[in-house]
């Protein structure tokens, strides 16, 4: 916040500088979110991966600026749209959640007031933003309902969430983060709770809005698959860092990170003959209230002995590699690479 | 994974067969007014059958409310079943009283989805891994704590930590202490019920190689519950596809993966989400319309006619039976995919019961 209104806004849509998000509890200061920048434009998806615990979630909701009034610690930037929300007041980012940006959260069934029908709930959402009556709004809501694919709209508006199957509690809650056209959509697993067939369709269903409104898509999970589907970039967050960064292709062909190696072996694929064994990280994701000194992932990483000692007493940087490439590591490039076309990649391939 | 020698051959009645599961049913009431009329059934599970073979993985996967996890509780006699048989090592357990079933209880055991409800939160781990010692009054050599230590170091926790409270642990320790709890009485079977999917990635793997080395180590059998189809298949020797409450396929792993029969397997399988980004462009998947019907009132004849793109007339009046199309590999459809793997004598089968039900024969006067 401290240099927040020093620097010059960026050309990008979105775009956060270094973005903290501490909070202070009785065991100590957790540090969820710890020094994250990344950029995104209008009509690209960028796909936030990392395990429980990594920060992704927290991130998505600082952005929306849902830890403002509590008792977090954020510091750094949020540009959205050449305006700083950090700084903000908690009313203004009132007034842009919603019709500027919005969210799809994971879990329809809890984030849906069980006491209002679905369709007054959009409603409610629309007639913030738009000075329109009742009728038109709920017109509105039916249209929206019917645009992601609820069958009978005009009637199931009418229905409490409850009365909806997951899949459909799901569309009715994008149906309601798209009712006033948001610029920026961040989708936090958006399809975690729903069966693969389903699952499909909301992936679907995400690609076709995103092309018709032309908005910034976030998508945060933790699932490979979901993020190959959408993504054109990738960022993958361990212990509240950013530790990779680059292009879906950079991270799926051409990952750096041993973490990331770690994440791709760790999923059997249907695309691929099984392999005999899958080869998990070893370890289990940190607490971050106690981050491992030096490189947060050192406790689990394979490679620590090759990074001649730092591994344990300094942070790596988050560094270029090529084309915007970014990883966070300590071993040198060319042994990186080494590593991953040598060792890591036959080994996923099965041999 | 081990005994992979024996892949194919699917009969119903194989002799090494250790569970033996015949058309089992388990139907819901569905209950109205103060006196509680039945006004209906969820037929969670209808007219199940399958075998599992001695030192097999077999997998059981589908949406949710497919019955998969019903299936699994009543194998393992935690549900009464309404119908059908089970047979345990040939022994008829499907109705077998509470008294009488205790004793078989060492010998089928059940891994629990969500690792923070399934161990008591007041209880140590070392109580927790050592109760079916109490409960069964069987004597270890060396004592209880002896043998609980040994379990926590077979399944890759500190022995130390035998005095040490559930919320002490992470997600996949947890895991593993309710993996340790079923291995204390040396079962025969294990029915895992979703063990991974409350799991991180990372950690799903840990607790998937866990499973296999102790399935190599001891010997065991495995039915697994699962809806995740890459965790199915790295891990089953067989797979078994529900729908609706109903077995749609059922063929080694091989088979089912490479040459799916079933319409629904097939759009299953092409829904999964592939981590390729070069894929996604040039992917043809089968767009599936609307969610599963409820199982209150379930379609007739085919269950998966209503989204089916094969569907014809036949599929909405004859039910298809589970029959063998090819060697190991059982279907119940009446236009099944994969058309070159059908053995002929099946495809005619199939062919005719398609003429019968389009022509039927006028009774012979």
């Amino acid at each position: 916040m401290t240099t927040g209104s020093a620097s010059p806004a960026p050309s990008s849509f979105l775009e956060l500088r270094d973005l903290r998000i501490h909070f202070p509890t009785e065991d100590g200061l957790v540090k969820s979110v710890d020094g994250l920048s990344f950029k995104l434009d209008r009509g690209k998806t960028l796909g936030i991966v990392g395990e429980s615990g990594s920060g992704k979630s927290v991130t998505s909701l600082g952005i929306l600026g849902l830890h403002k009034g509590g008792r977090a610690k954020i510091s750094g930037e949020i540009w959205l749209d050449g305006e700083e929300l950090v700084g903000a007041s908690p009313d203004h980012v009132r007034t842009l959640r919603g019709k500027k940006m919005a969210m799809i959260f994971q879990d329809p069934l809890s984030s849906m007031h069980p006491f209002y029908t679905v369709g007054a709930q959009i409603v409610e959402a629309y007639r913030i933003h738009h000075d329109v009556s009742k009728a038109v709004a709920r017109k509105h809501a039916i249209d929206m309902l019917g645009r992601v694919g609820i069958p009978q709209p005009d009637k199931r508006v009418d229905s409490y969430p409850h009365e909806f199957s997951g899949g459909m509690r799901q569309r009715a809650m994008i149906a309601m983060a798209l009712s006033c056209d948001p610029e920026l959509l961040i989708a936090d697993e958006p399809t975690t709770a729903l069966d693969v067939t389903v699952q499909a369709q909301i992936l679907d269903l995400m690609l076709d809005l995103q092309r018709e409104f032309n908005s910034a898509l976030i998508v945060i999970t933790h699932d490979l698959g979901v993020v190959a589907e959408l993504s054109d970039d990738i960022l993958v967050m361990y212990g509240g860092k950013c530790i990779e960064y680059g292009s879906a292709d950079d991270i799926f062909y051409r990952p750096e990170h041993p973490y990331t190696w770690g994440l791709l072996g760790s999923m059997p694929r249907l695309d691929r003959e099984p392999t005999e064994r899958l080869l998990p990280i070893k370890g289990t994701p940190p607490s971050l209230i106690n981050v491992p000194s030096g490189c947060a992932f050192n406790p689990r990483c394979p490679y620590r002995d090759r990074t001649g000692g730092k591994a344990t007493t300094e942070v790596p940087q988050l560094l270029e590699t090529e084309g915007g490439h970014l990883v966070r590591c300590h071993m040198p490039r060319e042994e990186r690479r080494a590593i991953w076309e040598n060792e890591i990649k036959p080994m996923m391939e099965g041999q | 994974m081990s005994h992979r020698a024996d892949e194919g051959g699917a009969g119903v009645s194989a002799p090494e067969a250790l569970l033996s599961v015949q058309n089992l049913q388990k139907h819901f009431p569905v209950t109205k007014g103060l006196l509680k009329r039945q006004v209906g059934a969820v037929r969670a599970v209808d007219g199940v059958s399958f075998d599992v073979r001695k030192g097999e993985t077999l997998g059981l996967v589908g949406e949710s409310g497919c019955g998969k996890s019903t299936t699994g509780r009543l194998v393992t006699r935690l549900m009464e079943p309404t119908g059908g048989k089970i047979f345990f090592e040939g022994h008829d357990i499907t109705h077998m009283s509470q008294s009488k079933i205790r004793p078989l209880r060492r010998d089928i055991q059940m891994i629990f989805q969500d690792p923070y409800s399934s161990l008591n939160p007041r209880h140590t781990v070392g109580a927790i891994v050592g109760a079916p010692f109490r409960i069964q009054g069987v004597q270890t050599e060396q004592g209880t704590k002896k043998a609980v230590q040994e379990l926590l170091e077979l399944v890759g926790l500190n022995p130390e930590h035998y005095n040490r409270y559930p919320h002490e642990f992470s997600g996949g320790q947890r895991q593993r202490i309710g993996i340790a709890r079923t291995l204390a009485l040396k079962p025969k079977m294990i029915i895992a019920d979703e063990p991974v999917s409350a799991l991180d990635v990372s950690i799903q793997a840990q607790v998937v190689n866990l499973l296999e080395d102790l399935q190599n180590e001891l010997g065991l059998t495995y039915v697994i519950v699962a809806h995740d189809l890459s965790v199915i298949r790295h891990i089953s020797d067989r797979v078994a596809v529900m729908y609706l409450g109903k077995i749609v396929e059922l063929a080694d792993r091989k088979g089912l993966y490479e040459s799916p029969m079933h319409p629904y397997t097939n759009a299953l399988m092409s829904a999964v989400p592939i981590p390729d980004p070069a894929r996604r462009k040039d992917r043809e998947r089968i767009r599936l319309q609307g969610d599963v019907p409820s199982p209150l009132n379930p379609p007739p004849a085919c269950r998966f006619h209503t989204r089916c793109w094969k569907a014809q007339a036949i599929c909405k009046t004859e039910e298809p039976p589970l029959a063998e199309l090819a060697p190991g590999h059982q279907v119940a459809c009446h236009f099944p995919e994969n058309a070159d793997k059908v053995t002929a004598p099946a495809a005619a089968k199939i062919a005719q019961n398609v003429e019968d039900a389009l022509h039927p024969k006028k009774p012979v006067a």
